[in-house]
């Protein structure tokens, strides 16, 4: 049953009248695998754009950083394009299973929705300017002008999300719509920002995972890297994860504590904690690996990376619970609003089908056609009856005439539509009605 | 109705901001990707083969533009239509998703191999340095070009099932929403078309990247010669195919609607545009082939600018091609099923009956009284006429008003009455009034109030949202219980 609260100040929309075209459990699971992937490349994506303008800055005093913030920015276009791509199954799958809730967070927020096109376009152009002017543009005021590129390019990557995010928190609390003024009011409803601090610290610690895999790759080509040794990169950047893993561990319980209640759960709670304790063991391993020596650094990688999987999976999971708990009452009472409705519909369809078949409609009924613009004795749209029954005296084909195919006669009223579809018969009915109407005094 | 209403008075409603993201979109993905790509993997192909090295170095240069552009501007205006028909048209779009999740799905599959090959195409090209990573490097081009058709491939369905869905009108069935009756004209005539254009581009593009420093040795000169001989053959075969698919197109449109349509007269509407649409696709295809025919024998002769003559033209049909294509649509979002302002066909004399209000979600109240005649009317034009029209801006229901009753007098209340209950007759393209009387008369009122204040209608992303409480009907159980 639906609790009262929510009746109270939540809107109950209808339904749209077509089945999902998958069972609701499996595209839920798609749901959270395929946004999963997703987050993954947007996490690189905007990791990797505060780790280039970090990279760069040090740069400025030592050479070295510079060719290793080139080598990030390398991976950061790459990874761009596939958080875009990687971004469409779990839009579709939210469409399909939250259509409700996620237009109505949309509309809600909407010149912030529709910014996303061009700001992500701009971000993206930005990012390619950076990446393919860093030889050309590598001496005095140049290079102040190419670092000022990346950190735009940044500052784009970090607001973009918040939109996403503010869309999906605000679909989760149908109860606090009507307080919501736009995009800016609607980062006040449930916890956006906590949200945005853990996702934030999210991208920098896997950027930094994906980096020491990546340049710590047997097969990775250095020789662009003077100054680095790969165990040394490996180091520096399981350094970056393990600190703001870290960090996580203050983000995290912020996050979780300012929760709304509305969907919190003893399940939702036994799985962020296993995450967390999952969590925790990263940090050993990473620990462990930041103390071995140069030979060994790297050997628990695999360990780590599927570590990191297990976190994630937690935290996807339990994100989805909270979910299905937050707007359990809320999807109940529009399917039961969207049954009723069709139930009604059904009943007054039955009803109609019982009644007998509208007569053909007379002259007056056919003549309604025309009343918007013809009036008895004064111009509305078009000219009067009387005018008509003048010109057309004794013609009432000349009328049917016109009204299959009018034309422009008058420049001071616009052109009349034509009327072919009502039939020859009909129209001619109009006809000597005009005429008849148009004689009276 | 059941959505909060995002709404820009001054551009009605927003179509028009659909409309620019589409359209640019289409004009990135034919030129640029469908068309180019299988036109630069030929002039790799080819330049291995003859081991040309210019004509490799020249086909690198050109992919650098088109993978910059396909990979920002191409994949963002694409995301970009749906992000704002989410906007505009959240019932259309959701309803959408529902018949052809299975054909976006594939897609969505096939777009990320579009991605990752266009990435592995242009990052690998100058490792490739041995004849075996080159066959392997040409392979991709070929496996990207087949991906970038299918893309479109795929898309194309939606849109002609929009604006007519054949038998899924009975069977409800995603195959036979896929393979509707304008789908294989409709293909046709865009893939010749984007070969057409892309060639074109690809002629322009090269002009930048064959300037002869040195006159003595005329090495771009003879380069482009090379390319513009070739590409005229492009043009021209491609131009004889759009003619056909699209003469295949256009003839078959107005049958089928005339075939399924009560309403003879859009296809009367369509003829106007038909002319008008003969008349362009006339001079474009024209220009075209002025160009293709010079590039055949005097392309030397052909200076830089006179491409974008057909390009421009080129830009123009499409654009009056999608153009006529939405309007030809009308009243339909989904033809024969959803009227564009979300009233689903079998709802239309319920509501009718009923009261529009009482069943919307986000209205002031649920029914008119004397007091409260404006306000009704108000939401009534949100509901109703907001997706098309503005209040006082383009296509302003105050215009058109204006323009039937003229703008220096009194307009009658009980004819715009009389006209907004019999529009869909004497205005096809408009969908039916889908209120009852009462509600009828506030939209005058309503209509009346607005021409003298010319308040601007704000959307739900502004002022917020209003959900009167349900009233206990058949309709509503909820609150009963």
């Amino acid at each position: 049953m639906i609790p009262s609260f929510l009746l109270a100040n939540t809107p109950i929309p209808r339904d749209l009248p077509l089945p999902l075209p998958l069972p609701e459990g499996l595209l839920k699971t798609l749901l959270v695998l395929f946004f999963l992937i997703h987050i993954l490349f947007v996490n690189l994506m905007v990791g990797g754009s505060v780790l280039v303008v970090v990279a760069e800055w040090l740069g400025r005093k030592r050479r070295r950083w510079d060719s290793l913030a080139h080598a990030i920015a390398k991976t950061v276009t790459v990874n761009k394009s596939l958080a875009v791509v990687m971004g469409i199954g779990p839009l579709l799958c939210i469409n399909l299973v939250y259509t409700m809730q996620w237009y109505s967070a949309n509309a809600l927020t909407g010149h912030a929705w529709l910014m996303i096109v061009p700001l992500v376009t701009v971000a993206f152009l930005l990012t390619y300017l950076h990446k393919y002017t860093w030889d050309r543009w590598a001496q005095g005021p140049k290079k102040t002008l190419h670092h000022a590129n990346g950190i735009a390019a940044m500052l784009l990557f970090l607001f973009i999300p918040l939109i996403f995010l503010a869309n999906v928190n605000l679909m989760l609390f149908p109860s606090e719509w009507e307080k919501v003024r736009g995009f800016f009011s609607s980062l006040r409803i449930g916890n956006v920002l906590p949200r945005y601090l853990h996702f934030m610290a999210a991208s920098i610690a896997m950027t930094g995972l994906f980096l020491a895999g990546w340049f710590g790759r047997k097969s990775s080509d250095l020789s662009h890297l003077p100054g680095f040794t790969r165990p040394e990169l490996r180091r520096i950047f399981y350094r970056v994860t393990a600190l703001v893993t870290l960090a996580q561990f203050g983000f995290g319980p912020l996050l979780l504590f300012t929760l709304p209640a509305v969907g919190i759960t003893p399940q939702l709670y036994a799985i962020i904690f296993s995450g967390a304790a999952v969590g925790l063991l990263t940090l050993i391993v990473l620990a462990l690996e930041l103390r071995a020596s140069d030979e060994h650094i790297g050997r628990h990688y695999g360990w780590i990376c599927a570590l990191f999987t297990l976190v994630v999976l937690g935290m996807g999971s339990g994100r989805h619970v909270y979910r299905e708990a937050a707007l359990h009452p809320h999807q109940a009472a529009i399917q039961e609003r969207t049954q009723s409705y069709a139930a009604a519909l059904a009943e007054f369809q039955k009803a109609q089908v019982g009644k007998p078949a509208p007569a053909e409609p007379d002259a007056n009924q056919l003549f309604m056609n025309c009343a918007a613009c013809h009036a008895p004795n004064t111009k509305l749209v078009g000219p009067p009856l009387t005018e008509i029954a003048q010109i057309y005296a004794g013609n009432p084909e000349g009328i049917v005439t016109w009204a299959m195919a009018p034309g422009k006669k008058r420049p001071e009223m616009p052109q009349m539509p034509p009327f072919a579809h009502l039939g020859e018969a009909s129209l001619r009915k109009i006809a000597e009605l005009m005429l008849e109407k148009g004689k009276a005094p | 109705m059941d959505f909060p209403s995002y709404y820009l008075d001054h551009v009605a409603g927003g179509r028009l901001i659909i409309g620019l993201i589409a359209s640019l979109h289409v004009l990135i993905n034919h030129p640029l990707a469908v068309g180019a790509y299988p036109i630069l993997t030929f002039m790799e192909w080819w330049a291995h083969k003859h081991g040309r090295k210019d004509v490799d170095e020249l086909a690198y240069k050109i992919t650098f533009i088109v993978f910059i552009v396909t990979t920002t501007v191409g994949a963002m205006t694409g995301v970009g239509i749906w992000l704002s028909t989410s906007l505009f048209a959240p019932f259309a779009i959701g309803s959408l998703l529902r018949v052809f999740f299975w054909g976006w799905f594939i897609e969505w599959l096939v777009f990320i191999s579009e991605v990752v090959l266009i990435m592995g195409w242009f990052l690998s090209w100058k490792k490739a340095d041995t004849t075996e990573k080159k066959k392997k490097h040409i392979r991709i081009g070929l496996a990207l070009s087949i991906m970038s058709w299918l893309t479109m491939a795929l898309i194309v369905a939606v849109l002609g099932f929009m604006m007519k869905p054949g038998e899924w009108s009975q069977t409800r069935a995603f195959w036979d929403a896929m393979t509707n009756p304008l789908y294989l004209p409709q293909l046709g005539f865009r893939t010749f078309f984007a070969l057409m254009t892309g060639a074109v581009f690809v002629w322009f593009a090269s002009f930048f990247f064959t300037r002869d420093r040195d006159r003595s040795k005329p090495q771009g000169q003879r380069l482009r010669k090379w390319l513009v001989y070739r590409l005229s053959h492009v043009v021209l075969v491609s131009l004889v195919m759009t003619l056909l698919f699209g003469n295949w197109y256009w003839h078959n449109v107005p049958e089928v609607m005339k075939a399924n349509s009560a309403v003879a007269l859009l296809s009367q509407q369509f003829m106007g545009w038909h002319s008008k649409f003969a008349s362009l696709l006339g001079w474009t295809l024209g220009a075209f082939l002025v160009i293709a025919i010079a590039g055949l024998s005097f392309s030397s002769l052909v200076p830089r600018w006179a491409l974008l003559i057909p390009s421009f033209m080129g830009i123009w049909l499409l654009g009056h091609f999608e153009r006529a294509r939405e309007f030809m649509r009308k009243p339909w979002v989904i033809g024969d099923y959803l009227y564009s302002n979300a009233v689903h066909k079998d709802e239309l004399a319920f509501l009718q009956s009923e009261g529009l209000l009482k069943h919307a979600t986000y209205v002031k109240h649920r029914e008119v009284t004397e007091a409260n005649q404006v306000e009704c009317g108000q939401d009534i034009f949100m509901l109703a006429c907001s997706r098309c029209h503005s209040t006082t801006g383009l296509n302003g229901v105050i215009e058109k008003f204006g323009l039937m009753y003229g703008d220096d007098k009194a307009w009658d209340s009980s004819g715009m009455l009389t006209f907004i209950q019999g529009m869909h007759q004497t205005r096809t393209f408009m969908p039916p009034f889908p209120g009852n009387e009462k509600e009828a008369q506030a939209l005058v009122a309503y209509i009346q109030h607005l021409r003298t204040t010319r308040e601007p209608l704000q959307g739900a992303q502004t002022i917020g949202i209003d959900a009167a409480p349900l009233p206990a009907t058949a309709d509503n159980h909820v609150t009963q219980q």
